[in-house]
This record gives structure tokens, C-alpha cells and sequence, in this order.
């Protein structure tokens, strides 16, 4: 398998915090690959630095290289908007914009750009809220508030938004830590079928979860990878003694 | 321990305290709105709103001119102050950071406390002088260097309050961060802003000092820009100290009506700041 996404020596600072260490990592396209650890071992920021949404922070600092189809993000003249454009992101909160409805949610990647075309707006929609499967559930109220929606169809919407500006990467932060396990399970099948079009890349705290969606999974501790590789080697037969002891339930 | 006889008689002392402070506050609120309703509302009268002022010695006549003046400099001191004001505050949430954003804060916060006839004398300096008279541009610059700290000040607050993912959120789609700060930061912070403006609308509609020489007054109607324009609390200044018995009764009206404004714009901006709903 191809690597879509490829971490080379990648390291974050923050200041003088070393968040990510020297990270290598490949992001196998049209698979999905999990991101495990306990609090604050840099899974987060790892996933931000793929998109680029660390430009914002004046203190952060990312070097290595991050490569998407071998070109590197970070490279002289990469436009960071364009980078986004391709790599896109679910967040750990489902955060549609609270001023929009739920139509205008699913299409706000080419309202805000103002790239939308009318005619095919409805396309759109619909075609995106079927892929999440939230079509039967909101097409008759497709005008009323997105607030309106449960914490899962939220989060499905934020989904149907993403997929909307027909990304190549799909990353996601923990997308089901808000939700219940019902909306959870809804969300894991979704995810299953998006690595048949996307690459898609999640962090998450649960490593039931990452054993039932992922391909391959990678465990991070204190700013280091610890371990990578197909996700049933890692859940069975770990090589490295701190994966086995975290799989394994004896710190966390 | 303390009795609960000592504990009732506490609470009693205290909250009879708190609804004597309450009063304190509302007196004056009530005197000041029931003397004018007294002194104004016999002189309230279609003519006040549609007749410019009488030549002395007449009766009758009214303040339309002045609350068409009124009216316009407000208009053009939103023009001029709004886009800085909230463009400017913009910036400092989403854009700005280090020395310049807190010179900016401090000078704002500074400009705030400028007492309102030192903005006129402003306003004389730049703009009355080099244009050699009084105008209603003058005015509208004078009231317009009110607004923007109240505006940038307020905006600014509304801003922080939009919670940052959804800068995220609109950040992760691709849109480039000058649009996500004008349509989804700044949008989901609009019925703030608009709270904002409103009161500091309420806030220039009643200066009278920064008026005094720049826009100056006038007993005619004028539309000009470049000529003295009559403003509502000018004329109430100028009506009050004048001694004919008929202008008085006019000054009373006219503060009457200026007061209601003031009301309604308060009215208006509590109201927004009500139905505000951010997630």
C-alpha cells in the first residue's frame, strides 16, 4: 500500500515544550488508521499539524517533514487554505455554525468561499447527508437550526460537511468522546465506509474503538511513537512492552 | 452560634438596605422623567415634528431641523465610525496580537474617557479650521470619535465570546481566515454588535459639547454637509438659555422627545442582547 500521508521526523514545539517527538509514520490511502494514547501524550497535536491548524498559535513550531502524496505541507509557497481544502478535519465536539441551517451546514465550505452555485447546491446536500446517513432524518426540516439536532446527528453533520468539500483526508479528533454509545456506533460504521473514498486518519481515547475501525494503529506516549503497525498485531501481539501495558489496561 | 431571632433580624436590616439602594438608583431616574413629562408634553404637538423654529417673537414653530439634523449626523458618524469600530475589533481578536493590539486597546480605552468637548475641539482643529466654517461633516467626525471605542470595545467582548471552533470549524473547510473571522465569527457575534451600536447610538444622540463647534447649530433647515446644521440637543441648549417664555416651553419638548429616544434605544439594545443565543 501507497502512503497518502507521510510524518518524517516530524516534531511540534510549543515554546519550549516538546510535544511530539520526532515522529515517522505513514498514512496507508483508503484505510483508516487510529491514533492511540493516554491524555496528553501529543495524539492531538500530531493530528493538528496534518492540517495545518497550528498556524494560528504564535508559539508553535513544527518541523520535519509532512508529506501529502509526497509534497511537502510545509514547503515554501504551500498555501495552508488550499492544504485544508484537501486534508479536512472532524473536531472532538460536534461544532456545526450555530447561525446556519442545517442545509446551509452541509454546503458553509462554499458559502463562506463563496463558490456556490445555486443549482447545485441541493445536490450537494443531499448527497452528503445520504453518505452520513442523515438524509431520512432531517430532509423535512432541512431549513430549521442545526442546534436543533441531537449530539450524534450534530456530529454526523459536521461529517456531511467535511465530506461536502471533497477532501483526499479526512482527520478526526476524537469525534465520539461527546456522545452516547448508540450515536458512537453510528458514527464507527460511517467511518468504515469512508475509507473507501477518504484516508482516514482518528485519534481516540477508546481502544475498543480503534480496534473495531481501524487498519493499522499507532501508539503515542509523552510525545513519542511508541509502537506502529496492522491494528490486530498491535492489539494481539504488541512488540514493545509500554503498548502491552497500555493495551492491556495497566496505565492510562 | 447566632439566634435565628439575631439571623431573621439580619436579613430583615440587610434586605430593607438593598431595596433602599435600589430606590437611590431609581429616584432620580423616575424625577428627571416625570419633570420633563410634566414641562414637555403640553408643547408636544404635530408642529413640533414637522415646523423648523419661529422667528423670535413669534409663537408656535417646532424642531424638525433639528432632529433632521440629528438624524443625519448620526447617520454619517456611523458611516465614518462603525466599519473602524468593528473592523478594528476584528482585528484585534482574530488578527492581532503583542504591543500593537494593547496600544490599540489602551488608546481606545483612553479615547473612551476624553471628555466629549475635547473631541469637539478635535474635530475644530481638523476639520473647521482647513475647511474655514462650521459643518455637519465637523459633527458627524466629533460624534464618530465617540462611537469607535465604544464600539470596538464592545464588539471586541462579543467576539471573545464565540467560542473558537467554530473558527475551527470553518478554518478545517478551507475557508481562509479573513472570511471566517467577517462570516462565521463575526456573524455568530451580531446580535452583540448590533447591541453595541446601538448604544452608542443612545450615547452620541444626546452630546451636545462636541456639537458646539463643529456642526454649531442652525435655525434653518440645512442639508449641506459643508454648512452648520441644527442638531436636537443644540437646540435644546440654545432654546433652555434663551429668555422668551415660547422657546422654553419648546426646550422641554425637545428634551422630552430626546429622552424617549434614549429610551428606546436602551429598550432595543436590552432586548437584542436578550434573544442573543450563542452555542
Amino acid at each position: 500500500m501507497n502512503a497518502k500521508v507521510s510524518l518524517e521526523n516530524m516534531s511540534v514545539h510549543f515554546g519550549g515544550n516538546h510535544a511530539v517527538k520526532s515522529v515517522n509514520l505513514d498514512f496507508p490511502a483508503n484505510s483508516v488508521t487510529a491514533i492511540i494514547g493516554p491524555s496528553g501524550c501529543g495524539k492531538s497535536t500530531l493530528l493538528r499539524s496534518i492540517n495545518r491548524m497550528h498556524d494560528l498559535v504564535p508559539t508553535a513550531r513544527v518541523s520535519g517533514r509532512i508529506t501529502l502524496d509526497g509534497k511537502d505541507i510545509y514547503g515554501a509557497g504551500v498555501d495552508p487554505v488550499s492544504i485544508r481544502r484537501t486534508i479536512g478535519m472532524v473536531f472532538q465536539k460536534p461544532n456545526p455554525f450555530p447561525a446556519m441551517s442545517i442545509h446551509d451546514n452541509v454546503v458553509a465550505g462554499y458559502k463562506l468561499n463563496n463558490t456556490l452555485k445555486r443549482s447545485e447546491a441541493d445536490e450537494i446536500v443531499e448527497s452528503s447527508l445520504r453518505r452520513v446517513a442523515l438524509w431520512d432524518e432531517v430532509k423535512d426540516r432541512l431549513k430549521s437550526s442545526a442546534m436543533d439536532l441531537s449530539g450524534g446527528q450534530q456530529q454526523r453533520l459536521c461529517i456531511a460537511r467535511t465530506i461536502a468539500v471533497q477532501p483526499e483526508v479526512i482527520l478526526m479528533d476524537e469525534p465520539c468522546s461527546a456522545l452516547d454509545p448508540i450515536a458512537t456506533l453510528k458514527i464507527e460504521e460511517l467511518v468504515e465506509e469512508l475509507k473507501e473514498q477518504y484516508t482516514v486518519i482518528i485519534v481516540t481515547h477508546n481502544m475498543q474503538q480503534a480496534a473495531r475501525v481501524s487498519d493499522s494503529t499507532a501508539f503515542m506516549y509523552m510525545g513519542e511513537m511508541v509502537e506502529s503497525g496492522p491494528t490486530k498485531k498491535i492489539f494481539t501481539n504488541p512488540e514493545m512492552k509500554q503498548t502491552e501495558d497500555y493495551i492491556t489496561g495497566r496505565f492510562g | 452560634m447566632k439566634s435565628l431571632t439575631f439571623r431573621h433580624l439580619t436579613n430583615g436590616v440587610v434586605t430593607l438596605l438593598m431595596v433602599l439602594a435600589t430606590l437611590a438608583v431609581l429616584t432620580p431616574l423616575g424625577l428627571i422623567f416625570l419633570h420633563i413629562l410634566k414641562m414637555g408634553l403640553s408643547s408636544i404637538s404635530l408642529d413640533f415634528f414637522t415646523q423648523i423654529p419661529k422667528p423670535t417673537g413669534e409663537s408656535g414653530g417646532g424642531m424638525a431641523n433639528g432632529l433632521f439634523g440629528s438624524g443625519l449626523l448620526i447617520l454619517m458618524a456611523s458611516i465614518i465610525g462603525l466599519p473602524v469600530g468593528v473592523l478594528g475589533a476584528v482585528y484585534l481578536t482574530e488578527f492581532g496580537s503583542g504591543k500593537l493590539a494593547t496600544a490599540i486597546r489602551f488608546s481606545a480605552d483612553v479615547l473612551a474617557g476624553v471628555p466629549s468637548i475635547i473631541t469637539g475641539m478635535v474635530a475644530y482643529s481638523l476639520i473647521v479650521v482647513p475647511m474655514k466654517g462650521f459643518s455637519a461633516l465637523a459633527g458627524a467626525v466629533a460624534l464618530s470619535l465617540i462611537m469607535i471605542p465604544i464600539v470596538l470595545r464592545t464588539t471586541e467582548e462579543q467576539l471573545k465570546m464565540v467560542p473558537g471552533t467554530l473558527r475551527e470549524a470553518s478554518l478545517a473547510l478551507g475557508v481562509p481566515l479573513w472570511r471566517t473571522s467577517l462570516k462565521v465569527m463575526l456573524v455568530s457575534a451580531a446580535k452583540g454588535v448590533v447591541t453595541g451600536i446601538l448604544l452608542s447610538i443612545a450615547r452620541v444622540a444626546g452630546e451636545t459639547a462636541p456639537l458646539l463647534f463643529t456642526a454649531l447649530g442652525n435655525q434653518f433647515w440645512s442639508k449641506k454637509l459643508t454648512e452648520p446644521i441644527a442638531a436636537l440637543p443644540l437646540q435644546i441648549f440654545n432654546f433652555a438659555i434663551a429668555p422668551y417664555e415660547d422657546w422654553h416651553k419648546l426646550a422641554w419638548a425637545g428634551a422630552l422627545v430626546l429622552v424617549c429616544i434614549m429610551f428606546a434605544l436602551n429598550l432595543g439594545a436590552r432586548m437584542m442582547g436578550k434573544t442573543q443565543r450563542l452555542n
